[in-house]
């Protein structure tokens, strides 16, 4: 663990949906700077557990703290205020708004002048070589292109924890190595990342801690090495397709 | 673009010089529905909040201004704006309904009407209100009671309504408010995610949307002498007001305008036509091919349409 301060705290997150225990007494912390990786099968309460953090779902028991603040009752633009973004897995751009609108929603919130946020959101769109298509409709964007664009838009609402849900599936190699670098730079800025991940190779690369989810559950924590060889974590593979790209 | 709208606008202020009796009603008609489809433009277009029952906040800002001047003596001239304030505030409680309880599409569309037909039903059967008859007001032609011999005065009120629903929605494109109600209607989630607070947005611009229509209500009330339930607060003057945004592009700044000036003179014109020919309400028929053919061939409306059309020449 490292010895930065604390800034999430998950204690006990619980969410059930009729008969499925989707997540189940989940607790992990992620620190200020850090980058932690959630992964596990599909279905293991992943994207649930984004969901729930971020406030699109409420938790029936367990306890969320953010930089301080607990986030019970919190409505999702109250959390992003706080410093906590998401992007979607399924990737959600306004497809009739030009690229630039599109970032321009997520920096007017703290850029309430609309030529400053625009400036701000040209600015990000820059970095993550979109600029070329800041004035296009998001509507035409490649998948690679949509998906550089959801972290855009993330980044553009200047959080402190960021929360990416899958923007490296269904990319290429060079794509990939690509947003892998991406989210290193942001990184290095002091930006914290807690990522859902399935290409196994990026995880390893960038994770300094790896949370494992089975069932809803947590199986395990730790570092990249230790992880990949617990046993309960090869389990929990075994026989899915992600086995193969696993650890390299 | 701007000489164009320069134009345009020197020509409707001069226009009324031009203009025989019955032309100068088509005009203060298109006008007038031209604001109203403005006002609706905020929520309905902008935001993409299907409001089908503005004639409520019409019908509320008709009564008002009406009650006031008949019962208190009050001026019509102020009686609007008191109109206006209880129009939105009508619409702040529609809003809360419809958004805090995540009415979408369909099932706010049935809430808007459903407020409408309450209002309606309820004026009809309140005496105080005169009932189903309505109320008549008096002509005494005096300018301070809204009143005017010459008809181009109603003309160019209208006009100022327009121009100020114009203003107003011109205003809010611009700034943040506006930028958040593109985004909103696009995706509500995602705008969550970014740190909008929808249902705030949302609020506003229901308020701000029903308040205008109900500025409009006096008008109505002023302009025809008289109020009536089932004409101010039914359904097919909701439709009325739908129907000429979305024609001329919703969401558009000039699409209200637009769809008021293609649809109005094809409404009236259709109406005495069919009228005479003892086929009351066939204009409806007009308006209902015109709409079929609007959302087949342009479904974003004739403004963006013609826009397109202008850049590339």
């Amino acid at each position: 663990m490292t010895q930065q301060a604390l800034l999430l705290d998950i204690q006990g997150l619980s969410k059930r949906f009729g008969g499925l225990q989707a997540v189940r007494d989940l607790s992990f912390t992620v620190a200020e700077g850090e980058i932690v990786a959630l992964i596990g099968p599909n279905g293991a309460g992943k994207t649930t557990a984004f969901a729930l953090l971020s406030g699109f779902l409420t938790p029936d028991s367990g306890r969320v703290v953010f930089r301080g603040h607990d986030l019970r009752g919190r409505k999702p633009h109250e959390i992003n205020a706080l410093g906590l973004a998401r992007t979607f897995q399924i990737m959600r751009p306004f497809p009739r708004l030009t690229v630039v609108r599109n970032v321009m929603i997520a920096t007017l919130g703290r850029h309430p002048r609309p030529a400053e946020a625009e400036a701000r959101a040209r600015a990000v769109l820059a970095e993550l070589g979109l600029a070329a298509k800041a004035d296009l409709p998001a509507g035409g964007l490649t998948l690679a292109e949509r998906k550089r664009l959801e972290l855009a838009r993330a980044l553009g609402t200047e959080p402190a924890l960021l929360l990416l849900d899958e923007v490296m599936s269904g990319l290429n190699d060079t794509e990939t190595g690509r947003i892998v670098e991406l989210v290193r730079t942001i990184n290095r800025r002091g930006i914290a990342i807690l990522l859902i991940e399935h290409v196994m190779r990026a995880v390893m690369s960038l994770a300094q801690r790896i949370v494992v989810l089975n069932h809803g559950e947590r199986i395990a924590e730790g570092r990249p090495e230790a992880v990949a060889a617990d046993p309960r974590v090869i389990e929990a593979y075994l026989g899915d397709e992600e086995v193969s790209a696993a650890p390299a | 673009m701007r000489l164009l709208v320069g134009l345009a606008l020197l020509t409707l202020l001069v226009l009324p010089a031009f203009l025989s009796s019955y032309a100068l009603t088509i005009f203060i008609l298109i006008l007038f529905y031209a604001f109203l489809g403005q006002a609706w433009n905020i929520v309905g277009g902008y935001t993409g909040q299907l409001s089908a029952g503005h004639a409520a906040f019409v019908g509320v800002g008709a009564y008002t201004a009406a009650m006031l001047s008949t019962e208190w003596g009050l001026t019509p001239w102020l009686g609007m704006f008191v109109g206006a304030v209880l129009a939105a505030a009508l619409g702040a409680i529609i809003g809360y309904l419809g958004f805090r309880f995540g009415l979408r599409g369909f099932y706010f569309v049935l809430l808007t009407v459903a407020f409408a037909e309450v209002c309606r039903i309820l004026v009809s059967n309140i005496d105080a209100l005169g009932g189903a008859l309505g109320l008549y007001i008096t002509f005494t032609g005096n300018p301070r009671q809204f009143q005017f011999q010459d008809q181009r005065a109603y003309y160019y009120i209208a006009l100022a309504l327009m121009l100020f629903a114009t203003g107003v929605v011109a205003l809010i494109e611009r700034r943040r408010f506006g930028i958040y109600l593109g985004a909103i209607r696009e995706d509500e989630a995602a705008c969550e995610a970014l740190g909008v607070n929808t249902f705030k947005y949302k609020m506003l611009a229901m308020v701000v949307s029903s308040g205008l229509t109900g500025l409009g209500g006096a008008f109505y009330a002023f302009y025809l002498f008289s109020v009536q339930p089932n004409t101010v607060f039914g359904i097919p003057l909701s439709v009325e007001i739908i129907i000429r945004p979305i024609i001329g592009g919703a969401g558009t700044l000039f699409g209200p305008i637009l769809g008021s000036f293609i649809l109005t003179p094809l409404g009236e014109l259709s109406r005495q036509y069919f009228g005479q020919s003892g086929l009351h309400g066939a204009h409806l028929i007009v308006y209902g091919v015109l709409l079929v053919s609007v959302v087949l061939f342009l479904p974003q409306g004739a403004y963006p349409y013609l826009r397109r059309l202008f850049k590339r020449a």
